[in-house]
């Protein structure tokens, strides 16, 4: 089993395009469980390992573009604190929800995008930022709305030969918020979450939801009801009920041994209610 | 005790808190656990588990597996020398199925082989053919007679009624409810392991384990094995914790029979996932109570029906029972009662052991019934309680007489004297401040403040003439004072009461254990708050003999009579001639060698109607839980924990309240997180991802009294402390989360189940009208 | 349990010294090739999949659990363990305030647990209580309900007042 330590992207893409089985580890709190439970890693397989590639490692703010974009082996902890909690509130709020310290420490946005788990709390953030996904290949390069990147549980329309290299973070001006449930009060997994993000300059707001269906979910009917609301100051209860209501209709829960379907949906309503409501007085209290 | 009491406070002496020996080690990483074991020519074991709940095999065939390179052995129900059986009260539990198997879980094979990884290839390989059939997974269908019987000793492990005074008298008052607790798993987080090495000669067998009771374990060992019990002998691996989960037998048998048959030495661990296939669970019971009061709301009666759920084998199911339907009256005096109970047979994980050991079960019913009642009664929680609190000589509904201490007035006081938290909802900016904690889930609008009281009686040792007793052995030779006992240390810290227990009985400061195996007598199980009793009388009665033993050799010495001469502090004191001797010195040159088996008094089996006073002593404890709960959500943080608990004697003050807030953070968990989920028979969360025990971030902070009021039955005057706080303090964060709902909507329904699942909460307000609070 | 024996030998630099592996299996844990091919048992397993935090270990100075690391993909990282943490026969501060607060009963949470206090004293000298519980959230611990071991960590961070 070799183990392959590309020190760039061009090097790792082209240990990708070789033909053989592979499994490509950065953070490795993902991957890693699955080895130790048995999944075990094959005579010839390859171990492309990315921690030595720097640029995956690191962050800029194009201010040109007015994009924030991550390489894909940013660790938790960096996205939860300091100048990427400034510049995009919700992606820290939801990094810093990740598992524990360790974990943090340890585990990457392009992880929980590969391994896209609906539960993912990054990749619940990410669908709401409207992030795009740069994926190398040795074959080029292709750019992918992460939200259309995640098509199923586990399931992404990365190639054997890819590699998300960073994400493209439009930042936008306006509130934004991750919130999550968990049973626990850290280390939990979600078992609803949702992320609102709010763009004033174009108008319009996204909200995502987490653990609700077999992939993160918008809700294309109630995110212009929650434009309306925050931006026009047109709420009330019975808007915010309407909003709660086309919230839970978009869920698409199931029963399992974590929460009942029933419980997800009415959660995911709560949480979606809560954000607007944040963000509500987030603009109340920037215009006083 | 007069000796005990007058030892000086500096020195590390009973009522102190000295360091536990073990900690440096500890804390360096060099404290060899069970899993850190290992031996020259070591191979691996691991075991072969039904997949399936309940099913015929039909065929089983190894030859696959022991055709893989590196494997040393399989062995299966026909390799079994001795008895394929085990149990600890019934032996009903094959060491390998034979043709059934009866929860998903039950070892069918071993194997041995040169890695972990060959061992998981061969248990891969090895085939069998099941034949599926039903799964019997409701408790209530097992008391069905219709229902097939899925063990030859049948699906009712148990029935126990308890018929006291006059069963149909009734009350002015009446509250009745039914309850359900889950299925809680002990979670100690050293792995199940150990280290088998055969003797040379292939006749006996040494085993390095994590246990609870090394003698027991060698009896059951030994007959699976066909063996002499003296040819098996036990050492008592550094074990990461117990909560009752060590009680039965796991790996014990598979490890010594893999490394009798390959004639090395066996290191056999569980997983994570296969531990909470491998050792027994707390048993979920559903429970009916009604309770009759006056309309000042004094008990008249108590009535219940138990039904425990005992998984597959009887393990410790029958003692289970009895330790609930015989405290169904809690701490309050009652002279009438119906009780019926039962443990069944089905087909979910075996239960037995946890800490509490059924009384969790009953107090979470109780102390449920005495809400209501109080509600029904205008009184408040408290008042009612204090009206009924039960006081040393009265009657149990066992018609047994509490002869114990029993400060239950005490507790309930001290414990509503603690005080409260001073930081109203949501203080800080932090988010662990509030439910939800890191998941920024809760604003402090969201949040209703509720406080809750419950009090609990547990039983102490064991029970219904059980002959339970402790051996310790005190030598002095050389200068060198020594104890040696079998006692399971499990991380409760007999370790140091030992040594302070020594120092104060004997006088000297440096007291040297020895190992703890199977070479002194049996100390019983470290359960049932049981130790710092039973081992603590044998150590101190050894103690004591070796220190007469001293003295009398100085009096011979000295001419004088051994009874002129005393022990005070650290010197032997002739008050008439007026000179002393230093203990240290005292010792040189003397040879003593001391054994001490204490018991306590005997207690008798029930009878029919559950009559009898088959406990020893009792404990008892207040807990008063205040937690803030999101109520839209469901989502609780306890906030803070105060408890007053009888402990009769605190030998070690810190160790009492590591024993106090560990306790507690296990009945929080079976409050609010904690429960093994299993669908039709099949477990869904045996991992940590999704079994989930509390955090630092879930655990509040404790306000702690102890209420010291010495026991005259008890040899040190100090009862078990470790499992009072692990059973009221669920019943009391429940009454806590009943409190924060009840505030928001009055009529919400009152949650009746542990743990309380975020959809219990929101159920609660199911079909209610909208109130003022609600958006 | 990971795949077959890679005949492949591998060096580590554990503690600051540069040890050789050999004979690990493929892909194995960090955690399983201190435990069983370095004979560093101190490092503790309870549920390999990052959720104890039994097993933490610092690696280029970040607190992580050593079961979610592939040993082979770190020969080129400083690795330390609880054995370095002092040296024999010493105890750390934070060693000698878990064993002066009864921070320790069954002990096997308390190598990580250390190794996770002695990186948050580190970082943040100063923390507070509810930082403190955000800061070892990661570290189980089923024996003390945690409340002996917030004392022990808030004797070392007053301490660092004085």
């Amino acid at each position: 089993m070799p183990v392959f330590h590309p020190i760039d992207v061009d090097e790792a893409v082209e240990l990708l395009a070789r033909r053989g089985p592979r499994r490509i580890l950065a953070g490795g709190t993902d991957e890693m469980v699955r080895i130790n439970h048995g999944a075990a890693v094959g005579e010839g397989e390859e171990i492309v390992c990315l921690n030595n590639i720097t640029e995956l490692r690191s962050w800029a703010f194009e201010s040109d573009r007015g994009v924030l974009v991550i390489g894909a082996a940013v660790p938790w902890t960096e996205l939860a604190s300091g100048a990427i909690a400034t510049l995009c509130p919700s992606l820290a709020e939801a990094a810093r929800t990740v598992g524990s310290p360790q974990i943090r420490n340890a585990g990457t946005l392009g992880g929980n995008v590969a391994t896209a788990s609906p539960a993912g709390d990054g990749l619940c953030a990410a669908v709401a930022l409207d992030a795009v996904a740069v994926i190398r290949s040795a074959a080029g390069s292709r750019r992918v709305p992460v939200a259309e990147l995640v098509t199923g549980p586990k399931q992404t329309g990365l190639g054997p030969e890819e590699l998300i290299t960073s994400f493209e973070i439009p930042l936008t001006e306006g509130y934004q918020g991750y919130a999550k449930v968990g049973v626990r009060n850290a280390m939990v997994i979600s078992i609803a979450g949702a992320c609102l993000v709010v763009d004033e300059q174009h108008g319009i707001s996204r909200l995502a939801l987490g653990s609700v269906g077999p992939t993160i979910l918008r809700c294309p009917e109630a995110e212009p009801l929650i434009t309306d609301v925050i931006l026009n100051r047109s709420g009330n209860t019975a808007r915010l009920d309407e909003i709660v209501d086309s919230v839970r209709s978009a869920a698409r829960p199931i029963d399992d041994h974590r929460a009942t379907a029933d419980y997800r949906r009415h959660a995911v309503g709560v949480l979606a209610r809560r954000l607007v409501t944040r963000a509500i007085s987030a603009r109340e209290e920037n215009n006083t | 005790m007069s000796d005990v009491i007058a030892a000086t406070r500096e020195r590390a002496v009973l009522g102190t808190s000295p360091t536990r020996p073990d900690a440096p080690a500890k804390v360096s990483g060099q404290f060899d656990f069970a899993s850190d074991l290992t031996a020259d020519g070591a191979v691996w074991g691991a075991t072969l588990r039904s997949p399936h709940p309940h099913a015929r095999i039909r065929s089983l065939d190894i030859s696959p597996a022991l055709a893989i390179d590196g494997v040393r052995t399989v062995l299966t129900a026909d390799d079994v020398p001795g008895t394929n059986s085990f149990g600890l009260i019934s032996s009903d539990q094959p060491v390998f199925a034979v043709d059934i198997v009866r929860f998903v879980g039950e070892p069918v094979a071993a194997v041995a082989a040169d890695d972990p990884e060959t061992c998981r290839r061969a248990l891969e390989a090895i085939i069998v053919d099941y034949e599926i059939l039903p799964a019997l997974i409701d408790p209530e269908a097992a008391l069905d007679p219709a229902t097939p019987a899925i063990h030859p000793l049948g699906n009712v492990v148990r029935h126990q009624r308890i018929i006291c005074g006059d069963p149909d008298i009734n009350g002015e008052v009446t509250v009745e409810g039914d309850y359900e607790i889950g299925m809680q798993d002990q979670a100690f987080l050293g792995l199940e392991a150990a280290l088998a090495i055969p003797d040379a000669d292939g006749t006996g067998i040494e085993l390095q384990i994590a246990t609870q009771w090394l003698h027991e374990d060698r009896q059951q060992i030994a007959r699976c094995l066909g063996l002499p019990e003296e040819s098996v002998r036990l050492t008592l691996a550094g074990v990461g914790g117990a909560f009752g989960g060590r009680e039965d037998i796991s790996l014990q048998v598979h490890a010594c029979l893999l490394a009798l048959r390959v004639g090395r030495p066996i290191r056999m661990h569980y997983s994570r996932s296969e531990s909470f296939l491998g050792h027994v669970h707390r048993h979920p019971a559903r429970i009916w109570m009604r309770h009759h009061a006056d309309r000042n709301g004094h008990l008249v009666k108590v009535e219940a029906r138990y039904v425990f759920d005992g998984g597959a084998y009887a393990s410790t199911s029958s003692a289970v029972l009895i330790n609930a339907v015989t405290h169904t009256q809690g701490p309050y005096r009652c002279e009438n009662a119906v009780v019926d109970g039962y443990a069944v047979r089905t087909n979910h994980l075996p239960c037995g052991a946890m800490r509490g050991f059924g009384v969790v079960q009953a107090c979470f019913a109780h102390e449920s019934q005495m809400d209501r009642l109080a509600a029904a009664c205008g009184l408040d929680v408290l008042e009612i309680r204090r009206r009924n609190a039960m006081e040393s000589g009265d009657r149990l509904i066992t018609g047994q007489t509490v002869t114990s201490v029993a400060p239950v007035r005490r507790c309930i006081d001290e414990t509503e004297a603690l005080p409260l938290p001073d930081k109203a909802v949501g203080h800080g900016d932090h988010p662990y401040s509030l439910p939800g904690g890191a998941g920024l889930t809760t604003d402090t609008t969201d949040v209703v403040r509720g406080i809750g009281y419950a009090v609990s009686i547990k039983n102490l040792m064991y029970s219904e003439g059980f002959d339970d007793y402790s051996t310790a052995r005190c030598t002095i030779e050389n200068g060198v004072v020594s104890i040696k006992f079998a006692t399971a240390e499990v991380g409760q810290g007999f370790v140091t009461l030992a040594g302070q227990i020594a120092r104060s009985v004997l006088g000297v400061d440096e007291v040297v254990l020895e190992p703890i195996d199977t070479g002194v007598g049996s100390a019983g199980s470290t359960s049932a708050s049981r130790q710092t009793w039973m081992s603590g009388g044998a150590v101190k009665e050894a103690c004591e003999l070796a220190r007469d033993s001293v003295i009398a050799s100085v009096a011979l010495a000295r001419g004088v009579e051994p009874g002129q001469l005393e022990l005070l502090g650290t010197e032997i004191v002739d008050p008439i001639d007026g000179w002393r001797i230093a203990m240290t010195d005292a010792i040189q040159g003397v040879s003593v060698n001391e054994e001490a088996v204490y018991r306590h008094r005997p207690t008798v089996a029930l009878n029919e109607l559950g009559q009898g006073a088959c406990h020893t002593a009792f404990a008892f404890a207040a807990h008063r839980a205040v937690v803030d709960v999101d109520v839209e959500l469901g989502l609780v943080k306890v906030v803070q924990i105060a408890t007053a608990q009888d402990v009769g004697r605190a030998l070690n003050p810190i160790s009492v309240i590591g024993q106090i807030e560990g306790g507690i953070a296990q009945g929080l968990g079976l409050a609010v997180m904690e429960e093994i989920v299993q669908v039709d028979g099949v477990i869904r969360n045996a991992s940590f991802t999704d079994y989930l025990l509390p955090t630092i971030a879930d655990m509040p902070p404790v306000e702690i009294a102890l209420i010291e009021e010495p026991d005259p039955e008890a040899p040190l005057g100090a009862k078990g402390v470790g499992e009072p706080p692990t059973i009221s303090s669920t019943p009391a964060i429940v009454a806590a989360i009943r409190d924060a709902i009840a505030q928001r909507h009055p009529e919400a329904t009152p949650l009746s189940r542990v743990p309380v699942r975020p959809s219990d909460v929101v159920d609660a307000f199911r079909g209610l009208r909208p109130t003022d609070h609600d958006r | 349990m990971t795949g077959s024996k890679d005949d492949r030998e591998f060096e580590l630099t554990v503690n600051g010294k540069r040890l050789t592996v050999s004979g690990a299996p493929v892909g194995a844990s960090l955690l399983s090739v201190l435990r069983d091919n370095l004979g560093l048992t101190g490092t503790k397993g309870a549920c390999e999949e990052g959720e104890c935090g039994s097993c933490s270990v610092m690696l280029d100075g970040n607190l992580v659990c050593a079961c979610l690391v592939m040993a082979s993909t770190v020969t080129e990282a400083s690795i330390a363990t609880i054995e370095g943490l002092a040296p024999s026969g010493t105890l750390s501060r934070v060693q000698e305030a878990f064993v002066d607060h009864g921070a320790v009963q069954c002990g096997f949470c308390t190598p990580g647990l250390i190794m996770a206090v002695s990186d948050l004293i580190d970082r943040q000298p100063n923390a507070d209580r509810e930082t403190i519980r955000e800061e070892l959230a990661g570290n189980l611990c089923r024996c003390t309900g945690y409340g002996r071991i917030i004392a022990a960590v808030e004797s070392l961070l007053n301490e660092g007042d004085l």
